[in-house]
């Protein structure tokens, strides 16, 4: 298949049933952000990880050493994480093309 | 040897799914319908056939659950009518996506209003975008034949669709006739039991069915059934040779009588085309050389078949039990004036609607619409219209 996202008819499956189950992380979310992006004060941090438990699309990532990042390739830029954040660590900022 | 018997036009139905050995049944019942799925209900609760019967509170639930129980890899049947099959449309589009070889038995019936439990075809022209191989039958027999052939040409690897087979409500669907069914160790033989693809919904291997189209591939995946669809002509002509070697009845799509040194054609489908071999006798006496093209395969719509077969005519008559409200002409007609344009050699083409809402079409009339289409050709016109036959003035 030359484009995974751009099968031809014969390239897709049949009916386009989707055949591996957990695809969904493929699908680069990131760009339906609209010129917004939550960006992580990291001395502000003091990893409670509440952003963690409200992203409603699983983008913030818990590093092996405890600290936390944005999977900018998945968020889609709502905010929620900025709004439940008690140290104020994490603000909306001027997309940079980071996803 | 099979056997002869007597039987109702929708049991005939029942016992060619019988014979088929279907696993789930869904459906709810309707007039003209219900007689096919309470012969099958018999069935299964006396022990005859094995399947889950599963009784639902609407057509739209029905159709979901073929739907469901397709994708696990069932044989599956429902029947339905009239508003049965309009309260399913948005579902039969959904089984013909998703590539699921279900069968459905239409008793057709006229959409309301004003309510009207009795026979024509606008139930099925209002849903025959929905992707599903259509057929048209004439009577018990054919019932029989075009039900059990359905499920071998759904489930061709090649096709992988679902198969509605049409049988005029009352007409059909109400009168004993005599057929001639085969026994199931021939019915083993023609039809094994179905093969469950790799993707078959199971929860070992999961699958995603029906995700988001987006506009990247959702034209792709309207391409693939389109293809599809129009394979499953080859396909149905190939079963039905087979079957014929079994049974000594032989189907094709269209089917001529008469028609050789025809100059004007008749074109019809379903149960009034034996009136029309009246009326084509009847003209014949006269001196009138008339012939019936039958229409059994509506989709794919058998264009070459009719183009091939009517193009030496001077005149054809399409008479329809449909219309097309504020359309040009009625749906059957519509698809008849498609397949010529473009063609060098041309018949007069005229269109009739007729036999609305279960109203009779006597041979006379039929006959009447043939002398209507031949005048036109003969005034030199190409196109005779769309005319309300039987509307009283």
């Amino acid at each position: 298949m030359k484009d995974k996202f751009r099968p031809t008819w014969q390239e897709l499956p049949i009916a386009g049933i989707i055949l591996e189950p957990g695809n969904i992380a493929e699908s680069r979310t990131g760009d339906w952000r609209t010129g917004l992006m939550p960006r992580i004060d990291q001395e502000k941090c003091q990893r409670c990880y509440l952003c963690w438990a409200h992203c409603p699309d699983i983008s913030i990532i818990i590093r092996e050493d405890g600290g936390v990042e944005i999977d900018y390739y998945h968020c889609k830029g709502c905010g929620i994480c900025v709004k439940v954040c008690p140290y104020k660590a994490i603000e909306m900022v001027e997309e940079r093309g980071l996803g | 040897m099979a056997k002869r018997v007597a039987i109702e036009g929708s049991h005939a139905a029942s016992l060619a799914v019988k014979l088929a050995n279907v696993d789930v049944i869904a459906a709810y019942p309707i007039t003209p319908q219900t007689h096919i799925v309470e012969r099958l209900a018999e069935y299964v609760a006396n022990g005859e056939l094995d399947a889950e019967y599963i009784n639902v509170e609407s057509e739209h639930s029905a159709m979901s659950a073929c739907i469901g129980a397709a994708a696990v890899g069932a044989r599956v049947f429902t029947a339905t009518a009239g508003q049965g099959l309009a309260l399913m449309h948005e579902m039969l589009y959904i089984a013909a996506g998703n590539r699921l070889p279900i069968v459905m038995a239409v008793a057709n019936r006229s959409l309301s209003p004003n309510l009207n439990i009795w026979g024509d075809h606008t139930d099925m022209m209002g849903s025959r975008e929905c992707g599903w191989v259509q057929l048209f039958a004439e009577n018990a027999q054919e019932i029989f034949d075009l039900t059990l052939t359905a499920f071998k040409i759904a489930e061709d690897e090649e096709v992988l669709l679902p198969v509605v087979v049409n049988l005029d409500g009352f007409h059909l669907s109400h009168v004993i006739e005599a057929i001639e069914a085969i026994e199931p160790e021939e019915v083993a033989k023609f039809l094994p039991p179905r093969k469950i693809p790799d993707y078959a919904l199971h929860p070992k291997r999961p699958t995603t069915w029906g995700a988001v189209g987006v506009p990247e591939i959702q034209t792709e995946i309207k391409y693939q059934l389109e293809v599809a669809l129009r394979k499953s002509k080859e396909v149905a002509r190939r079963v039905w040779r087979e079957y014929g070697d079994l049974t000594g009845r032989y189907y094709d799509v269209v089917e001529p009588y008469r028609l050789g040194d025809a100059e004007v054609a008749l074109i019809m489908m379903g149960s009034f085309c034996g009136n029309a071999r009246d009326a084509v006798d009847l003209l014949r006496d006269k001196g009138v050389k008339a012939g019936l093209l039958k229409i059994r395969m509506f989709r794919p719509f058998p264009k070459e078949e009719i183009v091939e077969s009517l193009r030496k005519v001077k005149a054809v008559a399409v008479v329809e039990r449909a219309f097309s409200p504020g359309g040009v002409v009625g749906p059957l007609t519509a698809d008849v004036k498609s397949s010529f344009y473009g063609e060098p050699e041309r018949p007069s083409i005229s269109g009739f609607a007729a036999g609305i809402g279960g109203r009779e079409i006597a041979p006379t009339e039929i006959a009447d619409a043939a002398l209507k289409a031949l005048k036109v050709a003969e005034e030199g016109k190409l196109d005779g219209g769309f005319e309300y036959m039987q509307v009283r003035w």
